[in-house]
């Protein structure tokens, strides 16, 4: 019962987990990403898996031009997109700042005061309208105790200080793919270049598209239009990326159910203890019903069909409990229940309750031998 | 013309192999029980008289000897033939009654016609038969253990005949019995020894040993045999002679 409800649970945790995050990553699905390719022969839809740009800490102002994505090819992604979607900018970059007396790093993102309301929504305050207008990102916000009109100084003292303000916090995103604002700063287009420059070069164009199958035609033409001669830019989509985190989910929660299965384990040697006790209980009786001219073959399937209806029955008590105690594993771990239901993680209800009778029914397979083939006349005389 | 020999045993030798040395239970054993004869066994505990029986209702196996049953030979059957044996041509009567104790009354007698029958008693065969031992149906619907001694050996009796066995094979029917109850339990099984049924039956009891038409007696794993009826010594238990089958009163050969 233990080891079903231990199986069951953790398989829909794994299940839950799966949907849920394919959930938040088709959100997202509508999302391409287009950045510079550095000359790699790759081609296509470029195989890598994208990502938010600014993650890897490189400063705008020691790159070259080779390195952006170049108005001119903005304005091509924008004609091949047409009206399927939105395209927008990003100018991002990895700079230190501080509040006060505390100083920090975040990523600096660049966006087109036009788009931001799009794209981004707020928990408290207003989109940033001028030149020192800033949004930070929930998380960093919290870490630094900003507020709606605090004062944050961008860059080093002796490269130049950008002072921008508080106007409005970003909601919490979690884990994106087109741009991770949860520890950012996103200022307004002309503030960022303003003090950053890098005007018409940018570090990603972003396309959101008004329909989700869409995705890989858009990014076919993208590639035939920016990369028929010379391989300059890679499109990337979410689904890469949804691969690759289910995948890795799919690994974690095998693995956890194995862990599992320990319990199984225990519970089939308590099975095989309980029906090695039947025997030696009834060990008498067995000798009557062998001296009455029970065959052997009938005890054998006596105690079979005891330890698999012993089996079912702890199969079906762990099934509830399973449902109870996953449902609360899955509100409490993932705290998203709407998958709970769905066949998908239901499925481990009964896979769990065949796992815990088969295994039940093996443990029995030698005490039942051993009862079938039970001298008769030392189980008459047993006590 | 005289009755065949039911029951045959020829040199039946039982050792059971200990770490202090071998027992021999049963030494060289030769006797022949006849068709519808009542032969009660006897002898003091540990002669081996419990092992007799238990060769005669085939639930051992001989160390040697041959042993025959009904015609056939036991050593050559396989174990599925020789269950197929206890549960068609064998009735036991056992000392502790040996009731399924979570079955009824109905339902143990019941238990071993279904396995000879495989179906139900349609025709009130069970019912016939516990009525006849004076076990009403709102009796037998009682476990074993809400039974007294007495209503439970003839509830065992009833299980015993209900697949209307040629040899009924009974190990100390009355020992756990009062004297009134025992002597009831006895005339019943003499009553069906009278309508033809064979009956070996194991017992300390002398007066038990008065119902049956010759006695067996088993001392240090030895037989010799002789009437109880008339308590006379037969000339081959005076001579200590261990093969008693010549020396039987109904076998006329």
């Amino acid at each position: 019962m233990i080891g079903v409800v231990a199986i069951a649970a953790m398989g829909m945790m794994g299940a839950n987990m799966t949907l849920t995050v394919k959930d938040q990553m088709s959100e997202m699905g509508n999302v391409l990403t287009v950045t510079h390719d550095a000359g790699t022969n790759s081609g296509g839809t470029g195989g890598g898996m994208g990502g938010p740009p600014g993650m890897g800490g490189s400063s705008s102002s020691d790159d070259d031009d080779e390195n952006f994505i170049s108005d001119s090819q903005f304005k091509a992604v924008r004609n091949s997109v047409g009206t399927n979607g939105t395209v927008y900018t990003v100018h991002s970059s990895s700079d230190s700042f501080s509040v006060g007396t505390k100083d920090g790093h975040a990523t600096v993102y660049g966006l087109d005061t036009d788009v931001i309301p799009d794209i981004l929504n707020l928990s408290d305050g207003a989109y940033p309208k001028g030149d020192t207008g800033a949004l930070v990102g929930a998380n960093l916000a919290e870490r630094f105790n900003l507020t709606l009109g605090s004062r944050l100084s961008l860059g080093e003292e002796d490269e130049g200080i950008h002072t921008v303000r508080v106007v409005g916090i970003i909601e919490e995103r979690g884990m994106s793919f087109d741009l991770s604002t949860d520890n950012a700063v996103v200022l307004a287009d002309e503030s960022y270049t303003g003090f950053y420059g890098d005007e018409k070069q940018y570090d990603q164009v972003n396309v959101v598209l008004k329909d989700i199958d869409d995705a890989d035609a858009t990014s076919m033409t993208i590639t035939d239009q920016l990369n028929k001669k010379k391989t300059q830019v890679r499109v990337s989509d979410a689904s890469r990326m949804l691969e690759s985190i289910t995948s890795t989910i799919g690994t974690m929660t095998t693995f956890v159910m194995a862990i599992a299965g320990i319990s199984l384990l225990v519970a089939a040697v308590s099975i095989f203890n309980v029906m090695m006790m039947s025997v030696t209980e009834r060990i008498r009786e067995i000798g009557i019903m062998r001296s009455l001219g029970t065959q052997k073959p009938e005890i054998l399937k006596m105690f079979v069909y005891e330890s698999a209806i012993l089996g079912f029955a702890g199969a079906l008590i762990g099934a509830l409990f399973s449902f109870g105690i996953g449902y609360l594993v899955v509100s409490m771990l993932i705290g998203n229940t709407a998958h709970f239901f769905e066949a998908g993680s239901l499925v481990y209800l009964p896979a769990a309750m065949l796992v815990g009778t088969v295994i039940c029914i093996v443990s029995g397979l030698y005490p039942a031998w051993r009862a079938a083939n039970l001298d008769p006349i030392e189980a008459l005389r047993a006590e | 013309m005289s009755p065949a020999p039911i029951i045959e045993l020829e040199e039946v030798t039982k050792i059971y192999p200990l770490a202090s040395g071998d027992v021999v239970a049963l030494d060289h054993v030769t006797l022949s029980i006849d068709e519808g004869e009542f032969v009660a066994i006897m002898g003091p505990s540990g002669s081996g008289k419990s092992t007799l029986l238990n060769q005669i209702g085939r639930l051992d196996v001989p160390s040697s000897g041959r042993l025959r049953i009904a015609g056939a030979d036991i050593g050559r059957m396989t174990d599925h033939e020789l269950t197929d044996l206890r549960l068609k041509t064998l009735g036991y009567i056992f000392q502790k009654f040996n009731l399924l104790p979570l079955l009824t009354a109905f339902e143990n007698v019941e238990y071993p016609y279904l396995m000879k029958h495989r179906q139900n008693d349609t025709a009130g065969v069970i019912s016939r038969l516990l009525g006849s031992f004076g076990i009403d149906p709102a009796l037998a619907a009682h476990r074993p253990a809400e039974l007294s001694g007495g209503q439970q050996q003839r509830v065992a009796i009833a299980r015993a005949l209900v697949n209307d066995p040629a040899i009924l094979i009974c190990d100390e029917p009355t020992g756990n019995l009062d004297t009134k109850t025992g002597t009831q339990i006895m005339e019943t099984l003499t009553d069906l020894n009278n309508r033809g049924r064979t009956i070996v039956i194991v017992t300390h009891d002398p007066t038990v040993a008065t119902y049956a038409d010759r006695t067996i007696t088993i001392r240090d794993g030895r037989a010799s045999l002789r009437a109880a009826a008339s308590s006379s010594s037969w000339p081959c238990a005076a001579s200590g002679s261990t093969s008693c089958a010549p020396c039987s009163p109904h076998s006329a050969s």
